[in-house]
């Protein structure tokens, strides 16, 4: 088996001698990348914190600095409608047990989806500059708003 | 063969995600969502393609992947012969007794865009639907080839400005109408055909996992409000989809073996397309005087279209 200029061998592609046939159900390997350490078979029921993710995840990756404003989660507002864990596009909500834990902000870009759709009043999900303090946000939260007689 | 429980949001919240975070999506692109709530509808094993789009070059950028499952990259045509063809040699592997874990549930799922699907992928589509394999197609379409600038395709509708057909002072954006994919397949005898939306996240749970237990090809388009090519503020990308569902811009309906539709939400009032179009930076130039002639087009073309849908509906042909 040559290297060639390329150096395939180097690159784990394997090439094809005469004496060496592959079969039609045999498929030779690209490029792969693991999403998880080990046996990944029982994913679809392991919670994040359960599962091994390889480095190649993208969960062990952060979009933190795409922000510039933040999503801040007051849990004596919520009433735990999910409606912010299922339309997230980042995967940020953290919800466990049908209860509303807070906000991932290793994967958050801040894109404000989830304050536009909560529903309680005041709203018990706010954007707040990326450098306020969380202490500081939950002090300012705006009082009750009237509903307006017609 | 277990299933996600969608009977309310609660229930469906204690689904495993199965999509992670840190993709290089732009913020608020429904396209994560979408691949989310059809994710989380199912926990069986998935064998997902997709092809080349927003979805494919955003989720596995290396050394990054963000599918928890396996996926495979494709060309830009052809996701659907990925699936079908992984799904034919998943049958004959098993025919064969060869599979480490012959009991385990596989899913086969294609994922494309509108320029894969209505497009550049369209041959193959319909090749793949023809062929019959046990698969599930998913278009996630908003409407233009968003990820190399915002040009048209044959999805984006009537009026809307792309990069590729401005509206100027000679043009009021593109002058074709949307080609009816859904139809299309419905007419290849498909079993299960849907049109679904992010916002309507119960139809959209409960189509996919219809989808999946159907035995054959089974199509779903799914509308992807784009906040960078349709300029809207990433936050308002559910209000949008709202507005689209409910001015019936984006009716939702399923078509069950190319005859039975059902229409799956009706709008309890329906609003004017015009607080859909006025909602966007792509249909800005309509509403000059001299462009008001395609808004009425457009409402007319959707009012025909929601009269064949119920039309259809009740004769059950």
């Amino acid at each position: 088996m040559s290297t060639g200029v390329l150096g395939t061998e180097k690159r784990g592609i394997r090439e094809l001698g005469a004496e060496e046939k592959v079969g039609w159900d045999e498929v030779t390997r690209g490029v792969v990348l693991n999403s998880f350490e080990g046996d990944a078979s029982n994913v679809a029921h392991q919670k994040a914190e359960e599962r091994q993710y390889a480095d190649f995840n993208s969960y062990t990756a952060t979009v933190a600095s795409w922000r510039i404003i933040k999503p801040v989660y007051n849990r004596d507002i919520c009433i735990d409608c999910q409606n912010c864990w299922v339309w997230c596009p980042d995967t940020s909500i953290i919800s466990r047990d049908k209860q509303m834990l807070g906000i991932d902000y290793d994967h958050c870009k801040g894109c404000g989806v989830c304050v536009e759709v909560c529903p309680t009043n005041p709203k018990s999900l706010l954007m707040f500059s990326e450098a306020k303090e969380q202490e500081e946000a939950l002090a300012e939260w705006p009082e009750k708003k009237k509903k307006e007689k017609k | 063969m277990a299933i996600t429980s969608v009977k309310n949001l609660k229930e469906f919240s204690t689904a495993n995600d199965r999509f992670e975070g840190s993709h290089l999506l732009c913020p608020g692109c429904a396209h994560s969502m979408i691949v989310r709530e059809l994710m989380n509808a199912t926990d069986d094993n998935l064998v997902v393609a997709s092809s080349t789009g927003c979805l494919e070059v955003c989720t596995a950028v290396y050394p990054y992947t963000s599918w928890d499952t396996s996926w495979i990259h494709i060309g830009f045509e052809n996701s659907a012969t990925a699936a079908s063809c992984a799904e034919a040699m998943y049958k004959a592997r098993k025919k064969k007794g060869t599979l480490p874990n012959p009991d385990a549930p596989v899913k086969f799922v294609a994922f494309g865009g509108d320029g894969a699907t209505y497009d550049i992928g369209f041959q193959w589509l319909s090749g793949a639907m023809e062929r019959g394999h046990d698969f599930t197609y998913i278009c996630l379409d908003n409407e233009n080839y968003a990820n190399t600038g915002g040009q048209r395709s044959s999805s984006t509708p009537i009026g809307a400005s792309t990069s590729t057909a401005q509206a100027g002072t000679h043009s009021y954006g593109k002058t074709q109408k949307k080609k009816d994919i859904v139809a299309i397949m419905a007419a290849h005898g498909a079993p299960y055909v849907a049109q679904l939306a992010p916002n309507k996240w119960k139809s959209m749970a409960k189509g996919f996992q219809k989808a999946l237990e159907t035995e054959g090809p089974c199509f779903i388009n799914t509308v992807s409000a784009c906040t960078t090519e349709w300029k809207f503020d990433p936050k308002d990308t559910i209000s949008i989809t709202d507005l689209a569902t409910d001015s019936l811009m984006f009716p939702i309906y399923e078509i069950i073996n190319g005859t039975e539709l059902n229409i799956l939400y009706r709008p309890k009032n329906i609003i004017p397309v015009e607080d859909y179009l006025g909602a966007q930076g792509r249909y800005r130039h309509l509403f000059k005087p001299e462009n008001r002639h395609v808004i009425e087009r457009i409402q007319k073309d959707i009012d025909e279209k929601w009269e064949y849908l119920q039309r259809r509906e009740e004769a059950r042909v």
